[in-house]
């Protein structure tokens, strides 16, 4: 079982746009496929058309005394399930902070899950925090969207020192441009240089695009509704290059 | 898609399906079609003795737009699917293409072929049923089934609710909304079952066992009728497979039918009519030994590979053209068989004999089933302890030959009065005379085969072109054949000793007199 986390210390950068397409087409390869909510603010879990609500909130998860596996919904497609989120996961950092190791808590409450899933998703919410270590902590591949900006870069830099900053495992990272206007010269300027310059981003970027926004009006995956479009294109070329690396 | 599946049937056909359901479960949950209808062929698949419907399985060939397909699927949720690759039926398990199906199947059916036992068009639509958010809580199948065997007709429609993942509670209110929905039958038949049921039979039906129900009270004579008439039963229906050579099995049990039927005419005789058994006795003994050189044969190729797996100054593959002489002879065998039994003699022997004894009535006078009973079995029990007890070190082999056919006698005659006994001090005194049985079983099965090996290999010689190895892989086979033949010998007492110990005969005589009422 692989765990991917998308995740990055800023907002707003199409981590769950990212997590949620990609989650459908790793299920459309056959691959038996877990997306964990683990924001607060529950966006994959309404673009499921899942209610987010986990009986006994994230202090039963976290604490074991609920198995994370009844908590898992089925979604509407074919291998990909759901850990839906809930408001209570606002305070996960203090619910980690009461446990012990609480940076490889997430690893270790994942692990009974390796013979139903082949990969894991985790949807992270933005900043650094408790919870973003103990991700760290139990993830294979951190896939980071970035806005192509001078600003966002700089965080990219700040994203690759926490990471080697971890003590024990840390895991690989794989940054891919997010929301690129193409309008702006600065976007495809710094989108076709990083790539070339950087060996942990992706070739493949996620225009900022209509159909994307439009996820939140469907609630479905943007190759569900529309499979030739340049959006669905888009996912299912950074698929192939996380596909890849993930192994 | 997981979790508890509700089945329906839909016996009110004036109404469309989707347009009930949608019906019954507005305003709540929409209908929502899922997937483009399909029509798939489904032919289900078993042993003739139903052996993956006896271990809660069940084995189906679907063919439709893509590549064909065989699917086992079980009670407890087990599922295998492997690529069908033009399988043709009946088949061996072994000839089918290797991965975990094969394995799976080849542990189960053993020797025995799998065959088509029914047959239907399936037409399924899928639609998911969702909730105020959109959202699919479960999917509704709805599967229209047109039998084609073993009979020709529609069935009615069949509807299962298959909760997604964490949305059981709804998915069960779903099913309690459509059961009380005229016309709408919950837990309806497995679609085997349903489609067998079009031509009146249900799975599992056929044993090789004497199953019959008898009353100790009940006259005699008609109770050995109706156990004879089971073993006339088994015999045809073994018929069909044993001339088509389905799979050794049908010759098997059509032998121990007709084994079972000589022997209830010779420790019978009494009850029946005078002349009765005189008269059929030729005929099921010509019968018995029409069945012998080619069931012979199929022991010796059933027990090849464990045979030549045993060779010490040999090669397993030098006993290559002792296989081939096998197979050859018993083609030859086979089709002998084949043609006796598709003879008018052999047809007009069946015919007369359901003949006589559907015209069996109640004499006025005779014992009842229990009295028969106790005289027949005791009779092949004081046979076996008689002849048993006078076997020495020195006694020649024929006299063990002969104490295995009185065994045969005994177990038979417990068999067809079983159903008067109670059940575990039968299955003991069954148990018990087993333990003697396997060993002069072994006994005499060694003999004869190594005696068999001896005249074939003077056979392959006449003919010959027959390598020197592969005679000295016959003689190394014999030697072993001879070894087990030796270990059996020389357990014979022993064994001949705890069936005829004061506890066990007196646990044998126990039971005759218990007869249930």
């Amino acid at each position: 079982m692989k765990i991917l986390a998308t995740y990055n210390i800023k907002g707003g950068v199409g981590k769950t746009a990212a997590a949620v397409n990609l989650a459908y087409l790793a299920a459309a390869d056959g691959l038996r496929v877990l997306i964990a909510d683990l924001d607060p603010q529950a966006a994959a879990t309404y673009l499921f058309r899942v209610r987010p609500r986990v009986k006994g909130g994230g202090a039963a998860l976290i604490r074991g005394s609920r198995e994370l596996d009844k908590a898992i919904k089925g979604t509407d497609f074919e291998g990909l399930d759901l850990l839906p989120a809930d408001f209570t996961f606002r305070n996960l950092d203090l619910i980690l902070d009461d446990t012990k190791k609480p940076t490889q808590r997430l690893a270790r409450l994942l692990r009974p899950l390796r013979d139903s899933y082949d990969m894991v998703f985790l949807d992270c919410p933005p900043g650094i925090s408790l919870l973003s270590e103990a991700v760290l902590h139990a993830a294979d591949l951190v896939l980071a969207p970035i806005i192509p900006t001078t600003l966002s870069v700089r965080t990219l830099d700040q994203l690759t020192e926490f990471i080697d900053g971890l003590d024990g495992h840390r895991p690989e990272l794989l940054a891919f441009c997010s929301m690129i206007d193409r309008r702006k010269r600065l976007h495809k300027q710094i989108a076709e240089q990083l790539p070339a310059e950087r060996k942990d981003v992706a070739a493949a970027a996620i225009p900022a695009l209509s159909l994307i926004e439009q996820m939140a009006v469907r609630r479905a995956p943007v190759t569900t509704f529309a499979p030739r479009s340049e959006a669905a294109r888009s996912y299912a070329r950074l698929w192939a290059e996380v596909r890849a690396r993930a192994g | 898609m997981s979790a508890d599946l509700h089945n329906f049937a839909y016996m009110n056909g004036e109404q469309q399906v989707p347009r009930v359901v949608r019906e019954a479960l507005a305003p709540r949950y929409s209908v929502v079609p899922a997937r483009r209808t399909r029509t798939r062929h489904r032919t289900w698949l078993d042993t003739f003795d139903w052996r993956l419907h006896r271990a809660g399985l069940t084995l189906e060939s679907v063919t439709g737009r893509g590549p064909a397909e065989l699917v086992l699927s079980g009670m407890a949720g087990e599922r295998i699917t492997a690529a069908a690759n033009g399988a043709r039926w009946p088949a061996l398990a072994e000839r089918l293409p290797s991965g975990p199906l094969r394995d799976r199947l080849k542990g189960l059916t053993d020797v025995r072929a799998l065959l088509p036992a029914a047959k239907a068009a399936s037409t399924v639509s899928e639609f998911r049923l969702c909730n105020d958010d959109g959202k699919t809580v479960a999917w509704l199948t709805v599967e229209h089934l047109h039998a084609a065997a073993p009979a020709d007709a529609d069935l009615p429609p069949r509807l299962s609710v298959t909760a997604v993942r964490g949305y059981q509670g709804q998915a069960d209110r779903i099913a309690r909304c459509l059961t009380a929905q005229p016309g709408v039958l919950p837990d309806g038949l497995p679609a085997l079952d349903a489609v067998l049921a079009t031509g009146g039979l249900a799975p599992g039906e056929y044993t090789n066992k004497v199953d019959v129900e008898l009353s100790a009270t009940m006259p005699g004579r008609l109770a050995l009728a109706a156990v004879l008439r089971r073993l006339l039963d088994t015999l045809e229906a073994n018929v069909w497979g044993t001339v088509r050579d389905i799979d050794t099995e049908f010759l098997h049990d059509l032998r121990v039918s007709v084994r079972r039927t000589r022997t209830a005419l010779k420790l019978g005789a009494g009850l029946l009519p005078a002349g009765l058994a005189t008269q059929y006795r030729p005929a099921f003994k010509w019968l018995g030994d029409l069945t012998t050189p080619t069931r012979d044969l199929d022991v010796h190729l059933l027990t090849f590979g464990a045979g030549a797996a045993e060779l010490t100054s040999a090669s397993p593959d030098d006993l290559d053209p002792f296989h081939r002489y096998l197979t050859r002879r018993r083609a030859v065998e086979q089709a002998r068989l084949a043609r006796a039994l598709r003879s008018p003699r052999f047809r007009a022997l069946v015919v007369a004999w359901r003949d006589a004894l559907d015209g069996l009535t109640a004499p006025q006078q005779g014992p009842d089933a229990a009295q028969a009973a106790a005289k027949i079995i005791g009779r092949a029990h004081r046979r076996v302890l008689r002849q048993g007890s006078a076997i020495t070190a020195e006694s020649p082999p024929e006299d063990l030959h002969d104490l295995r056919k009185r065994c045969k006698e005994l177990r038979y005659s417990l068999e067809f009065f079983a159903s008067l006994y109670d059940p575990p001090t039968h299955r003991r005194a069954v148990r018990e005379l087993k333990g003697l049985q396997d060993c002069l079983g072994t006994y005499q099965d060694c003999q004869v085969q190594q005696e068999e090996i001896r005249v074939i290999a003077t056979e392959m010689l006449a003919a010959g072109g027959v390598p020197a190895t592969a005679l000295l892989a016959m003689g190394d086979l014999a030697s072993h054949v001879g070894q087990r033949e030796r270990r059996a010998r020389g357990e014979f007492a022993s064994r001949f000793a705890a069936f005829a110990s004061r506890p066990a005969q007196e646990r044998f005589r126990a039971l005759v007199a218990g007869a249930r009422p």
